[in-house]
This record gives C-alpha cells, sequence and structure tokens, in this order.
C-alpha cells in the first residue's frame, strides 16, 4: 500500500543533479523523516511533488492517480499540503486571516466578492480551533509579520494543515528556533497530526527530533536515495552513520 | 476573531464615516456653488482612487494605466451623446462601467501575467494606445478638441436639468454623485472584507504561498484588475457632465499619475486613505492652481514630502496616531 | 525625396536619439533596479541647458565651437543626477520598491515645473547649430549634415558605452552590482558609490540625448514626458536593464516611426505601444533579456 510514489524523478539545475532519478514512496498513516545534509536535494523533491517545479523526468503518482502534470491547486484539492523551509507567510495579515482565508480558500469561498469574511461563523470557528490547537490563539489579532520565528514556524505549519491534507510536507519546521523551542515545536506539530491521522514527512536535521518523532526515516545524498528503513535500522546503517549523521551541522 | 468582535472593531470606524457623511449632506447648504463643485470633482475622483487601490494598496499592483478605465468612462458617456442622443444619466452610468470593465477585463489579461514594474510599463503602453487612439481618430472623437456632454437626466428623467447650469451641478448633481460615491464605498468595502478581498492580501503578501493555499493568483488578480478598472470607469462616467467636455488628457498617462498621487498622498495602506487622498488632492490643486501656473511644482514637492517622509499617506499616518493614543503601550 | 535612403537615414536619426535616452534608462535600472520616471525630464533639461548655453554663446563663439557648449547640458543633468541620488533616492532603498517609483515620479512633476519656471512656457531653439552645417548631398540624397552627426554621436555613444560597460574596471563593477548587490558588498564593492556613478552616468546619457537634439527640436515643455513614453518601448522591446536591448529597441521604435509617419500616421504611436505590449506578451523580460 502506498499513498505517493515517484518513479525516475529527476530535476536538474543547469549541470547540478538536485533530485536524480528517485524512487520515493510515502505510505498511508505514517509520519517519515526525509533526511540529509544540506543541498542533498531533499526541498526539491518537496518542490517537485507539490508542483512548485516541473521535473524533467519521472512520475508522481498519489492513490495510483498520476498527478506529474497537474497544476498546484490541483494538487491541493488531491490533499498534498506543504509548509516552507523558509517561513512564508501573509506578513502583513492577522495570524487569524493567515488561517481563516486557507480555509476560505479549501472551501472555494474565495469566489465571493459581496460578503463580509468576518461573518462566516464557520469558517471563523474553524480557524480558531486549528489556532488553539497550535497554541497561537492569543495570538490570534497580532500581524503574523510581528511573531516570533517559533511561533512563525507554528503559523507556517497550521496554515498548511488548514488544508486539510492526506498527506503534509513539512520542511524543517524547527530550523532557525533554539534548540529548547524544538521539541514543543514538534509535540505541537506531532500530536496534530497523529489525532487527525494525516500522512506527514517532515524535513528534519536534528537527529534526535527524528529518532524520536518518526515511524520511518528516508535518508538523501546528492539527489539521490541512500536509505530508507526504520529509525533501528538507519541508527544501525554505517552509510548513512559515515555520510550524514556525522557531518550534520548543528542548525 | 469572533464575528462579535470584528463588528465592535468596526464601529468607530462605521461611526466615522457616517459623520463625514452628514457632513458631505450639508456641503451645498454651508458652502458656494463653487466649493460644492470643488467637493463634487473630490467624490468623483475619490471613486476612481478607490477602484484603484484594490489593486495597489489590496493586491499590490502598481498601475500607472488608469487613466485608460477613467477615460474609457468618459468617453463612452460622449460618444453616446454623441451618436445615439442619449440624455439619461442612469443609462450612462451603466454603460460607463461596462466600456471601461471592458476594457480592463481585456487588457487585464495581458498585465496580471506580469508583477512589479512589468506590470507598471504595461498598464502604461497599453493606456496610451487608448489615448493615441482618442487624440488621432479625431472624426470619432473630436482629436484635441473632445467631445461635449450637455447636464443628462437623473433618475429617469424624473429629474430634467435645471434652467441654471452651475445651480444644477452643484445641487442635484452633487447629491446625485453622493449617492454613487456611497455606494461605490460600500460595494468597495464589502469587497475588500470579503473572502475575495482577502485572498487579494493574501496574494500581494506572498504570491507563491497563496499559489499554495489554493488561491490562483493570476485568475484573482484578473478579477481584481477588471473590478478595479469598473470602479474607475464609474468615476469617469460621473466625471463628464460636471467637466461637460471630455479631451485625451484625460487618457493621457500624467492623469494616472494623478490617480496614484490621490492614493499615495492618502496612504494605500487603509481603506480610507484614497477618498481621503482624493479630497486632498483636489483642494490642493484647485488651490494650487489659483495661486500659482507653478502649481505642479508644489504638488510634486508635497508629493515628494509625502514619499520621503510620510509613507503611510495621510489616513495611514493619522490611523496610526490615533492607534497609538488609544493604546500608550502596544502589544506588538 | 522620400527616397528609401532618405527614409533609413531619418530612423537611424530617429534611434540615435532614442538610444541616448532609452540606454541611461536601461543602465539605471539594470544597475538599480529602478525605473526612473524622471528620466525624461532630464533629457529636456539637457536640452534646455543646451539651448540656453548655446543662445549665451552664441555671439562670442565659433559656430564648431558651439558643439562644444553643447555638452553643458549633458553635465548640467549629470550634476542634477549625482545630487538626486544621494539626497532623494537612497533613504528609500529599505522600503518596498514603489516607494521609489514613486520618487521619480514626484520629480518628474518638479523638474517639468522647474524647467518652466526658469526659462518659461516659451519654446529655446538653437538652430545655428544645424544651419552651420547645412545639407550634404550624395548618393543622389540631399540630408541635413547636423541630423548624419547626430547619428554618428548615437553610433559613438553605443560603441563608447559598451567599451566602459564590458571593458574598464568601474564597468566590471557595475555588471557585479548589477547583478547581486549583495555579492558585491561582500567582494569589498562600494555599493553606494556605484549608484550614484550609474545613476549620474544615467542622467548624463539623457542629458546628451537632449542637448542633441535640440538644434532640430528645440527646446518644448512636455518634451521630456513623450521621450520618456517612447524610451519605456524601447527598453520594453530591447529589455530592461541591456545595453544592446536599448540599441536594437531603438533601431526597431525608429524605423516604426519612420514608416508609420508615412504609411499610418493615425494610429502610428498606438502601434509602438501595441509592438512593446506584444513583445512583453511574448517575451516578458524583452528581446535581450537579462536574469
Ligand atoms: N531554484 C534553484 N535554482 C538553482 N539551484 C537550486 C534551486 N533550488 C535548489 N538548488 C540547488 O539544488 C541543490 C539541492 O537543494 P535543496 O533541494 O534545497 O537541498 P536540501 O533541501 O536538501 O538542503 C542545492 O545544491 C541547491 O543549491
Ligand atoms: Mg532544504
Amino acid at each position: 500500500m502506498t499513498l505517493l510514489a515517484t518513479r525516475g524523478l529527476s530535476k536538474t539545475f543547469g549541470a547540478l543533479r538536485a533530485v536524480d532519478n528517485v524512487d520515493f514512496t510515502v505510505r498511508p498513516g505514517e509520519f517519515l523523516a526525509l533526511i540529509g545534509s544540506n543541498g542533498a536535494g531533499k526541498t526539491t523533491l518537496v518542490n517537485l511533488i507539490s508542483g512548485l517545479f516541473r521535473p524533467d523526468a519521472g512520475r508522481i503518482e498519489f492513490e495510483g492517480r498520476d498527478v506529474t502534470q497537474q497544476s498546484v491547486n490541483e494538487r491541493i484539492r488531491t490533499g498534498i499540503a506543504r509548509s516552507f523551509q523558509l517561513v512564508n507567510l501573509f506578513d502583513q495579515m492577522s495570524v487569524f486571516d493567515n488561517v481563516a482565508l486557507t480555509v476560505f480558500a479549501r472551501e472555494r469561498k474565495t469566489r465571493s466578492l459581496f460578503a463580509l469574511a468576518d461573518r462566516d461563523a464557520a469558517v471563523a470557528d474553524e480557524a480558531a480551533a486549528i489556532l488553539a490547537q497550535f497554541g497561537l490563539a492569543t495570538r490570534a489579532r497580532m500581524v503574523a509579520g510581528g511573531l516570533s520565528q517559533g511561533e512563525r514556524k507554528l503559523l507556517d505549519v497550521a496554515v498548511a494543515y488548514a488544508l486539510r491534507p492526506r498527506l503534509l510536507f513539512l520542511d524543517e519546521p524547527t530550523s532557525g528556533v533554539s534548540t529548547r523551542e524544538k521539541a514543543p515545536i514538534m509535540d505541537v506539530v506531532t500530536s496534530v497530526v497523529r489525532s487527525q491521522g494525516i500522512t506527514a514527512v517532515v524535513i528534519e536535521h536534528d537527529m534526535d527530533v527524528v529518532f524520536t518523532y518518526s515511524d520511518r526515516i528516508v535518508a538523501m545524498h546528492q539527489g539521490a536515495i541512500l536509505a530508507d528503513g526504520t529509525p533501528d535500522e538507519i541508527r544501525r546503517n554505517d552509510q548513512v552513520t559515515s555520510t550524514l549523521i556525522g557531518t550534520v551541522a548543528p542548525a | 476573531m469572533s464575528p462579535a468582535a470584528a463588528r465592535r472593531s468596526a464601529a468607530p470606524q462605521l461611526a466615522a464615516a457616517a459623520l463625514v457623511l452628514i457632513g458631505l449632506v450639508a456641503v451645498p447648504w454651508l458652502f458656494s456653488t463653487f466649493q460644492t463643485i470643488t467637493v463634487c470633482y473630490g467624490l468623483v475622483f475619490a471613486i476612481a482612487a478607490l477602484g484603484y487601490n484594490l489593486l495597489l494598496g489590496y493586491t499590490g499592483l502598481l498601475s500607472f494605466g488608469h487613466s485608460a478605465y477613467f477615460g474609457m468612462g468618459a468617453y463612452t458617456v460622449a460618444l453616446l451623446v454623441k451618436y445615439m442622443e442619449w440624455t439619461s444619466m442612469e443609462a450612462f452610468v451603466v454603460a460607463g462601467v461596462l466600456g471601461a470593465g471592458a476594457v480592463a477585463a481585456l487588457f487585464g489579461i495581458v498585465c496580471v501575467r506580469y508583477t512589479r514594474i512589468f506590470f507598471g510599463i504595461l498598464t502604461l503602453a497599453l493606456s496610451q494606445v487608448l489615448w493615441s487612439l482618442a487624440l488621432k481618430l479625431f472624426w470619432v472623437t473630436g482629436g484635441t478638441d473632445g467631445l461635449r456632454v450637455p447636464t443628462p437626466k437623473l433618475f429617469f428623467s424624473l429629474l430634467t436639468p435645471a434652467e441654471d447650469k452651475l445651480e444644477f451641478l452643484a445641487y442635484r448633481y452633487y447629491y446625485y454623485v453622493l449617492i454613487l460615491f456611497v455606494a461605490a464605498t460600500a460595494v468597495m468595502w464589502l469587497i475588500v472584507h470579503s473572502p475575495f478581498g482577502k485572498a487579494l492580501q493574501a496574494i500581494r503578501d506572498n504570491e507563491t504561498r497563496a499559489e499554495f493555499v489554493g488561491v490562483q493568483v493570476r485568475r484573482y488578480r484578473w478579477v481584481a484588475f477588471v473590478v478595479s478598472g469598473a470602479f474607475t470607469g464609474l468615476a469617469g462616467a460621473l466625471w463628464v457632465p460636471l467637466n461637460g467636455l471630455t479631451t485625451p488628457d484625460i487618457v493621457y498617462w500624467p492623469f494616472s499619475g494623478r490617480i496614484v498621487f490621490f492614493v499615495v498622498l492618502g496612504g494605500f495602506r487603509t481603506f480610507w486613505g484614497p477618498i481621503v487622498g482624493a479630497m486632498a488632492y483636489n483642494y490642493l490643486e484647485t488651490y494650487a492652481v489659483g495661486y500659482t501656473v507653478y502649481w505642479q511644482l508644489v504638488l510634486g514637492i508635497v508629493f515628494v514630502l509625502i514619499v520621503l517622509t510620510l509613507p503611510q499617506g495621510l489616513a495611514g499616518t493619522a490611523e496610526g496616531l490615533l492607534r497609538r493614543m488609544r493604546r500608550p503601550a502596544p502589544a506588538t | 525625396m522620400d527616397t528609401l535612403l532618405t527614409q533609413i537615414l531619418n530612423s537611424l536619426f530617429y534611434a540615435s536619439t532614442l538610444f541616448l535616452i532609452a540606454s541611461g534608462l536601461s543602465l539605471v535600472y539594470g544597475v538599480m533596479r529602478i525605473v526612473n520616471m524622471a528620466h525624461g525630464n532630464l533629457y529636456a533639461f539637457g536640452a534646455y541647458v543646451a539651448a540656453w548655453a548655446v543662445g549665451l554663446a552664441a555671439s562670442t563663439l565659433h559656430w564648431s565651437l558651439l558643439f562644444i557648449v553643447l555638452l553643458v547640458g549633458a553635465l548640467a543633468a549629470a550634476a542634477v543626477g549625482a545630487l538626486l541620488e544621494p539626497t532623494l533616492l537612497r533613504p528609500l532603498y529599505r522600503r518596498p520598491e514603489e516607494y521609489q517609483l514613486l520618487m521619480t515620479f514626484g520629480l518628474l512633476l518638479i523638474l517639468e515645473d522647474v524647467m518652466r519656471l526658469v526659462w518659461g512656457p516659451h519654446p529655446l531653439t538653437a538652430s545655428a547649430l544645424s544651419d552651420a552645417l547645412g545639407s550634404i548631398s550624395f548618393m543622389g540624397v540631399t540630408y541635413p549634415g547636423y541630423n548624419l552627426f547626430v547619428i554618428a554621436v548615437g553610433v559613438v555613444a553605443a560603441v563608447g558605452l559598451g567599451a566602459f560597460v564590458y571593458r574598464t574596471r568601474f564597468g566590471v563593477m557595475l555588471r557585479a552590482t548589477s547583478q547581486n548587490m549583495r555579492m558585491a558588498s561582500a567582494l569589498g564593492i562600494d555599493v553606494k558609490r556605484v549608484y550614484v556613478q550609474a545613476f549620474t552616468l544615467g542622467c548624463l546619457m539623457a542629458g546628451l540625448g537632449g542637448a542633441i537634439v535640440v538644434p532640430i527640436q528645440g527646446a518644448v515643455l512636455g518634451m521630456g514626458i513623450d521621450a520618456l513614453i517612447l524610451a519605456f518601448v524601447v527598453v520594453v522591446i530591447g529589455g530592461l536593464g541591456s545595453l544592446e536591448g536599448a540599441a536594437v529597441g531603438a533601431l526597431i521604435v525608429g524605423f516604426v516611426r519612420t514608416l508609420g509617419i508615412t504609411y499610418f500616421a493615425e494610429v502610428e504611436l498606438a502601434v509602438l505601444y501595441l509592438i512593446a505590449a506584444v513583445v512583453l506578451f511574448v517575451r516578458p523580460a524583452g528581446l535581450f533579456a537579462r536574469a
């Protein structure tokens, strides 16, 4: 059983093979960690799957259906959502509106020009509930640009989550925050994701975090998949230990 | 924010707006004909500025070609007078809005593919296509002489033009414009506070992320472009009877610059900014023109000072001051 | 009279002046990412100053020396540029880019009226120069000598500017800054200085354009705005920020204008704008796009 599978997926930038003939699969319900040193191609792989880039070669299948040619919007409707490594929010809008807009868009309500957004109780309730789940309820009326880095990372995830995806890609949800803040963020993220039965792929550098939270680990190196296994298998995999874990720079 | 809280936060703004509205209703009673007509021009420009700001303030697109839609609104009316001998203002309004909206729909297809400076230059270039047509196809448009438009019949001919043209403009036509101004403002308020309006702001803030929450960026930009053009077209249609004449000057790009001026002067980060800016500009220009032939110099200096020292514009700065007075220690 | 050769020379003449204006606009954009809406008025300013200087000197100097006096116009525009960039543009670099565009729009309004204030509403001329060169006959056509001179200046300016940008140390700094401002700064390039120099150079080109055409067209109010729009068309066709683009764009616009005046005078401008729009549509960054 696979939820998502890529076949021979490739993307080059000039002479650089950022993603090189990758077969990557995600099983329903799992919490998968994608690891690899900087420049391994993790973000590019997510960019390809989420539709930001078109692949040079290869196919992407979601539940057996070919989505390679689908637009970003179609993929969202299919159930693929993502967060961003460098926080990507609507900075001048309120924290609440960041989430509410996403709910409106998901419900195709952004097509209505002549209705007050704030009067939509169903959307307001859902947005408030999502902010509460992510511990951001007290920040609802602040502008997103005014949040702390840790809160911004959480909001970035919350916005992706508000799409109610079936497959959620989280690109380094704890990058750029202090070590102390990492565990709380991951706790919130995993509890929300698991409680809703969402399949998640998390890109993460901190191996403690990776081993604590994931069911399965895929390691990339120079655009290719180096290893794929349970946390225990990866821990024992000398190749991974030598090429990756030893070299991972502290964030 | 709960709906109730939203209602509470909008209440002071609506109260202030109601006060201003009462003031506007009283204008013909309190002021001279000349001054009433000046306010009337201000209201017309405010409608154009509101439409313009849907693009600049809410969608993040700096157009330098809105003279095209203002001009289209005006020339649609003038041509209907010339060729169809229409006289009903209601018909003019509808036709002007449709005409400008149609041109915006066409130009928009090209323009919304770009952002930033390319969007600006493209809107400018396309507006100048219209300008050169208005100028050169003189057997249709009257060339530099323009086209004359007599005072129209208001409210389905219930109100016929009064004997004295100035009297008509400063009284009946003023209220006609005021009603449409209030309606246009209400509609624009609704639009920017609608889910669609939120989507535009999301596009303005972060185009990529907007796409990734399922907002089809180009399509939304196009709709915003058409709505913006239609509002500006409405202003153009209302402007012709006031001016009595339409010439290619209003399609020429400095007129687009003037609309930009309104919005920057008032502040494009607030809803009311464009209205404040249009009214203020109108006064500034009327008096600067009265005092000196170098009014453009005066305006230019004001503009440069605003950009340099008051980037939030008049309304934005005032709003900031008010907020600080109300909450001495800001939480952010 | 309207032989093919005359038409070609007319086109080259147009192209020459257009290149002088557009290259400065493009250079400033290429380095600073600012579209200077006041650029056309700096061109007009160059024209006014040149005409004024020639008028002062005409009675005392031999006509051949007046060609050097024309340069005063170019230098005056450059001086204005050197003054404006540090005072009015630099404070805005940290703001969203709209503000820079708006600032140059304000400058456009101001410059327009400053010229009216200083030189009055009536056109200035410097026809002494164009008269002095008379007409030249060759290959069966008679053509104004001064127009040939303008064509020559355009060619020299194109070659000179190209050599300057691609061959000199300063050119290297310009191009480095235009490609990556932060990187250039990290490499020890004084970006502030490069900016003021690039802006000054851009204004110099505009002023030169104005100074060169003034003996033929005179200096009139509104000439800056017309020139700006045409320069936009040129750089949009050629690609903003590209010198080669400015040259090719100027040639295209020059030839289309000449054709237009003969065959479709009514819609000549409309055709030009449409060409610009079509180019943007099919090649958003212009024919000579640079990243
Ligand atoms: N848009 C792009 N253009 C050019 N090169 C890119 C682009 N995106 C990524 N790269 C390059 O591709 C390689 C893989 O990058 P990325 O996928 O971001 O790695 P990771 O996320 O694993 O750190 C890197 O060498 C990076 O410089
Ligand atoms: Mg990455």
